[in-house]
């Protein structure tokens, strides 16, 4: 990238100022630390200089924006020509208390949504099963049959807003509902825009809300990829998501290597189901975390890029450039957020939004201030939806494409994350892939060992968390308002629930219930059956239970 | 040689929730504290809980629970502890407990909670001052 004589230039500049003016200024003013490391381990030098980028070519590793290997972004204007989407992922209570939470989100101009749901219905209970007991409505909404979903929507045209899914192990039974929702609406399907998390394979590590053992779970979500590719040309059918591996404890580099070789397993599932790599790619998307080492995480988003590009590219031989481009959700990483002095964490959010931004987000959630103690109120939603159309508008970070490229040390952390990553994908792949690798618990031996290190970092005082282990406030007393879920939504749900099994087509519940089950031992595609049932008002959990007897659920292995 | 028997604790996550990273790191921590840790695993039921405190003859138990459901479930667990007869075991609870129900989960019997941001140190300490050690 630099001139030879040029460079030598500069090695002969840089050794005479370690001689003379840094020796100097070090003999009087010695450095905070003996040494720096990001949140990765990684050692961060002195000072970067062309010296560390030497042995990059720019058309091959940096490029232009919008064409391979879209290091500088996936899009030729980025955040010229449009903004990332705003989407925050709420939900809480009954359908009808998320409803009103979607609405008035809207009319602050969130420009689409992401609906949470509650536990349950994340691991395909009803309300009503003795598991779900004081779980109902509490980190989520509660969905357990499409009457739920008819009024989540009510009001909201879902040809108008693209909607976020985060479900994974009932992926399927809630894009049935959407779907249905789309029908009752009148939206052509190809018209109904959005995305199911659909990752099942990080749950066995990261998240692990699994429902059905991994094989028959990857199973599910390859039906949904290649429904989608045949029938919802709009929706992106999994996200393949880095975030949970991150909050678990990963490492920058640990989140950035497993979510790319979740990816590569999800390619070389839709592979062997017989479809063309074209022809599903372009639809797979990505969700990463956004921690608190500014450069470290544009250097994340960047290396993510440009990996998964490579990937697809060499390895599983795609053409079209969209299947190469790696299309990112990102939301800021709620394990940084302290409870203690909780309104330090709009400016956390604040750094971690401007590294999605500056790494080339194409959609970001902006978490809010009082999470390490409730679900956010709608004051705290507020501030930190703000904080995006700030960063958007104000701050100027938006007006130009992949304003930090170029810089020496950005570009060599951007080489340094690429390295890693390639060198944990190989040694995946060496162990023989991803079900091995989780059935060994390498995933979760890595993840744990690095939360400990982490906790133990700031025990130990190596790593400071302000407000938590350094600048406290003696005798804090926390006096923002809390969002509490009433009791009585459960009862409420419940009640519902009840009506629905009563006043539906008991038959008609009963024969798609049995289509479904003869589908799953025949091994077809799920897709249309799951439909079917969903439309006569078959439950979140009749439905679980069905592919539940078919496939067996999964058993945690347990790593400390 | 008489060798002194160690703390036995046990860790556990009720409910539906898989917040599990807090409730490792604890178990690990008293773990390299020199205490004997058994972690339940996630989802666990109440009556899960206290079979597994009693098949493993614990001196401690720790809750962890971040989904809001420890106001249904803390009492339930408490209840069959009781029920048990086993009423020295310490019992601390941590995860996302906002400070008003902290009251409550005292008077049913939990004798500490923890919130986020508490070092590992503190924890190792408590336990080893509270527990009432059998012999």
């Amino acid at each position: 990238m630099f001139d030879k004589k040029e460079l030598a230039r500069i090695t002969r500049e840089k050794e005479r100022w370690q001689q003379t003016t840094l020796p100097k200024w070090l003999s009087e003013h010695p450095e905070r630390q003996k040494e720096f490391h990001n949140t990765s381990g990684a050692r961060i030098n002195r000072l970067y200089t062309p010296e560390d980028i030497q042995n990059m070519n720019y058309t091959r590793d940096i490029g232009f924006p919008g064409e391979y290997p879209f290091t500088r972004g996936i899009h030729a204007t980025m955040h010229r020509g449009r903004l990332w989407t705003m989407r925050q992922f709420s939900g809480f209570g009954t359908a009808e208390q998320t409803n009103k939470r979607f609405k008035y989100l809207l009319s602050e101009g969130e420009t689409g949504l992401s609906i949470a749901f509650d536990y349950p219905t994340i691991t395909g209970y009803d309300s009503d099963h003795p598991k779900a007991q004081g779980e109902v409505g509490r980190c989520g909404v509660a969905i357990s049959s499409l009457k739920d979903f008819e009024i989540l929507f009510d009001g909201i045209p879902v040809d108008k807003v693209t909607t976020s899914m985060t479900i994974n192990g009932p992926a399927a039974v809630l894009l049935a509902m959407y779907i249905a929702i789309g029908d009752k609406q009148g939206v052509p399907r190809t018209m109904l825009g959005g995305t199911t998390q659909n990752d099942m394979l990080k749950e066995f590590f990261a998240q692990k809300l699994c429902i059905f053992p991994p094989k028959p779970s990857v199973k599910l979500v390859t039906d949904i990829i290649e429904y989608c590719a045949k029938n919802l040309p709009r929706w992106n059918p999994i996200s393949i998501s880095g975030y949970h591996i991150r909050e678990a404890g990963a490492s920058a580099v640990q989140e950035l290597a497993f979510t790319l070789y979740d990816g590569i397993a999800y390619v070389e599932s839709a592979l062997e189901r017989g479809m063309n790599v074209d022809e599903f790619a372009p639809r797979l998307s990505f969700f990463f975390a956004s921690h608190n080492d500014l450069f470290e995480e544009i250097a994340k988003f960047r290396a993510a890029r440009r990996l998964w590009a490579r990937i697809m590219r060499e390895r599983f031989k795609a053409k079209k450039p969209r299947s190469m481009w790696m299309r990112m959700h990102v939301q800021t990483s709620g394990c940084t957020l302290t409870a203690q002095q909780p309104l330090n964490n709009i400016i956390r959010v604040t750094i971690q939004s401007l590294a999605a931004v500056l790494g080339g987000t194409q959609s970001l959630h902006t978490n809010s201030f009082d999470e390490a103690l409730c679900l956010p109120s709608e004051e705290a939603v507020r501030v930190a939806l703000r904080t995006q159309q700030i960063i958007a508008h104000e701050s100027g970070v938006a007006n130009t494409v992949d304003a930090i490229g170029g810089s020496y040390y950005v570009e060599a952390l951007t080489n340094e994350m690429e390295e890693k990553a390639t060198k944990y994908i190989e040694k995946i792949d060496n162990m023989g892939g991803v079900y091995t690798a989780i059935e060994k618990g390498f995933f979760q031996k890595e993840i744990a060992d690095s939360a400990f290190k982490y906790q133990q970092e700031i025990d130990t005082h190596k790593r400071k968390i302000v407000g938590v282990n350094d600048y406290k406030i003696a005798n804090e007393c926390i006096t923002i308002p809390l969002l509490r879920v009433d009791p009585k939504v459960e009862e409420d749900q419940i009640k519902r629930l009840q009506k629905t099994r009563k006043e539906r087509d008991n038959k008609k519940v009963k024969q798609t219930l049995d289509k479904l089950h003869d589908d799953a031992e025949k091994n077809q595609n799920l897709m249309p059956t799951i439909i079917d049932a969903v439309k006569a008002y078959a439950t979140l959990g009749e439905i679980c239970d069905v592919l539940r007897g078919v496939y067996g659920e999964y058993k945690e292995l347990i790593i400390i | 040689m008489n060798q002194e028997r160690k703390i036995r604790v046990l860790i556990a996550k009720p409910g539906l929730d898989s917040h599990d990273r807090g409730a490792k790191i604890v178990a690990r921590a008293l773990r390299d504290a020199g205490m004997e840790v058994i972690y339940t695993g996630l989802r666990q039921t109440p009556e899960q809980i206290v079979e597994t405190a009693l098949q493993e003859d614990v001196d401690v138990i720790g809750l962890s629970i971040l989904s809001g459901a420890h106001t249904t479930l803390f009492p339930r667990i408490m209840e069959l502890i009781k029920e048990k007869g086993l009423n020295d075991v310490l019992v601390f609870a941590g995860g996302i407990i906002p400070e008003e129900d902290v009251p409550e989960m005292k008077k049913i019997g939990i004798k500490e909670i923890f919130g986020p941001g508490t070092p590992t140190e503190t924890l190792v300490k408590y336990v080893k001052e509270n527990v009432k050690k059998k012999i």
